[in-house]
């Protein structure tokens, strides 16, 4: 109960109009109380290992992150608890946020490359059944 | 000398996972900024690309095969995570049972209905509101089941192959019939909407039974319920890396590739003696055999190359392969954007 009281707990999400007046909350931020925003716990919901690891991977990958991690709170939860602790006093949102966009552009380039890839085997192949007729 | 071999090693560490004969060594991703003194290892978008290429090896109407290289572990799997469970299909949820006399019971003729993979493409229709009952045409799919089974009356009087003597007393997937709703039909044209197959056996009935059902198809993704999922299966290997740490000649060189996969290995004949060469180590599967042989043992490392991935995606016909794959990609990039936008959402209070 304690606990609860030291942690400020910040609560984004859709303000989806559901039945009942539910809230669908998508992210959370839990941070105790006396520190300065460098570390922070990002609560995700409706996420798994699929965004968590990848996420990871790519904030490990920042210098500025002293440390990352992620776990599953449990299995019949489908959140997960990612952890950013940053080295002096940069705010731990920045590498989250900036995680997210280097992700983005990962996938945006893998999707391009594997496009292009396909497109030429799809036109090596049609050139070669052209060929044999 | 000591300082090549010591950046060798490094290298290895970074760049190999090692099946040794009792354990695997060097499995987790270690190259993070600041655990290499003389690696530079922050993210950089431009070596990425740079490094980054795909290749596309063999692709049919239902099967893709293709390498993944310069990525690492965590992307291809959430990759790989996606195309099993999170690209969306349509398929069967609700089955209404107006008659059913078979003997199948009317809850397994539903699973089995769940089952059929449905030739419709999920981009074009909507996930249903929670709590419709109804369901609407962009949402929706109906398809009809209907059969009876009856005696042949020109059946020879002595025979028992059941296809002589009863009509219609097997239920393939052809007897289902779209039934479009509202706007569907001029949409969809006819026959686009279907089951993948129309071999596939629902249900065995005889004379005087009766199947007679009406069935709702709706978006849904794999983590729901496996029948949803696109992919009959969807996985990836790592390159293999096979390594003579000594030339291997003569005899043993004759054993050597008979410990491998046939293709791995080719015994060449140089002045006279039989030499081992390793030819193409993608087709090797890992049996370890190797490691059986005491003196071949010693000679050869195993290994993978720890960021080149070979993707092997099946499809059940719903979507091309290649098109799963775009999907895929595009799954993960809504769900960056999505908490992009909410992070936007939280600094804009």
């Amino acid at each position: 109960m304690e606990e609860d009281q030291e942690l400020e707990r910040k609560i984004s999400g859709l303000k989806t109009s559901m039945a009942e007046g539910e809230r669908k909350t998508a992210l959370e931020m839990v941070q105790a109380a006396g520190t300065d925003r460098h570390c922070v716990t990002f609560v995700l919901h409706e996420e798994d290992h699929t965004l968590g690891n990848s996420l990871r991977y790519m904030i490990m990958k920042n210098p500025e992150v002293e440390f990352c991690g992620y776990t599953t709170t449990h299995p019949s939860e489908s959140k997960i608890n990612l952890r950013i602790q940053t080295r002096g006093a940069l705010p731990a949102v920045e590498p989250f946020q900036r995680g997210l966009t280097e992700l983005m552009n990962v996938c945006q380039h893998v999707l391009d490359k594997f496009e292009a890839s396909i497109k030429d085997y799809k036109d090596q192949k049609a050139s070669r059944s052209e060929s044999t007729l | 000398m000591l300082k090549m071999a010591a950046a060798q090693a490094v290298e290895e560490m970074r760049s190999r996972v090692v099946l040794g004969e009792f354990g695997v060594r060097n499995v987790h991703t270690t190259d993070f900024p600041g655990n290499y003194s003389s690696y530079d290892d922050a993210w950089d978008q431009d070596r990425f690309e740079k490094n980054f290429r795909v290749d596309v090896v063999h692709m049919d109407e239902n099967s893709l095969e293709f390498d993944m290289v310069g990525i690492d572990a965590a992307i291809a799997n959430a990759f790989r995570r996606i195309l099993l469970a999170e690209v969306p299909t349509m398929a069967v949820e609700k089955v209404f049972v107006y008659n059913n006399t078979s003997i199948v019971q009317d809850e397994i003729l539903a699973h089995r209905l769940g089952l059929i993979p449905i030739h419709a493409d999920p981009r074009l229709f909507e996930y249903r509101n929670q709590g419709d009952e109804e369901g609407t045409e962009i949402d929706t799919l109906q398809f009809r089941l209907q059969v009876r089974c009856t005696r042949n009356p020109q059946a020879a009087k002595d025979s028992s192959d059941p296809n002589e003597l009863y009509v219609n007393h097997k239920v393939y997937t052809r007897h289902m019939t779209w039934v479009p709703l509202g706007n569907q039909a001029d949409l969809f044209p006819e026959g686009t909407i279907r089951p993948v197959h129309d071999d596939i056996l629902i249900a065995q009935l005889r004379p005087g039974q009766e199947i007679d059902l009406l069935m709702h198809c709706v978006k849904g993704i794999g983590k729901d319920h496996a029948k949803f999922s696109p992919v009959a299966t969807a996985s990836y290997r790592l390159l293999p890396d096979i390594t003579l740490l000594k030339p291997v000649e003569g005899e043993a060189a004759e054993e050597l590739s008979r410990c491998f996969s046939p293709g791995v290995v080719e015994v060449q004949e140089i002045q006279g003696k039989k030499v081992a060469r390793i030819a193409n180590p993608r087709l090797d599967t890992f049996s370890r055999e190797i490691f059986r042989n005491e003196k071949l043992k010693k000679v050869v490392q195993l290994a993978r190359v720890r960021d080149h991935y070979i993707f092997s995606v099946e499809s059940t016909g719903v979507l091309p392969p290649d098109v799963l794959v775009s999907e895929a990609i595009k799954i993960l990039m809504g769900k960056c954007r999505r908490f992009l936008d909410e992070l936007e959402a939280v600094q804009m209070d």
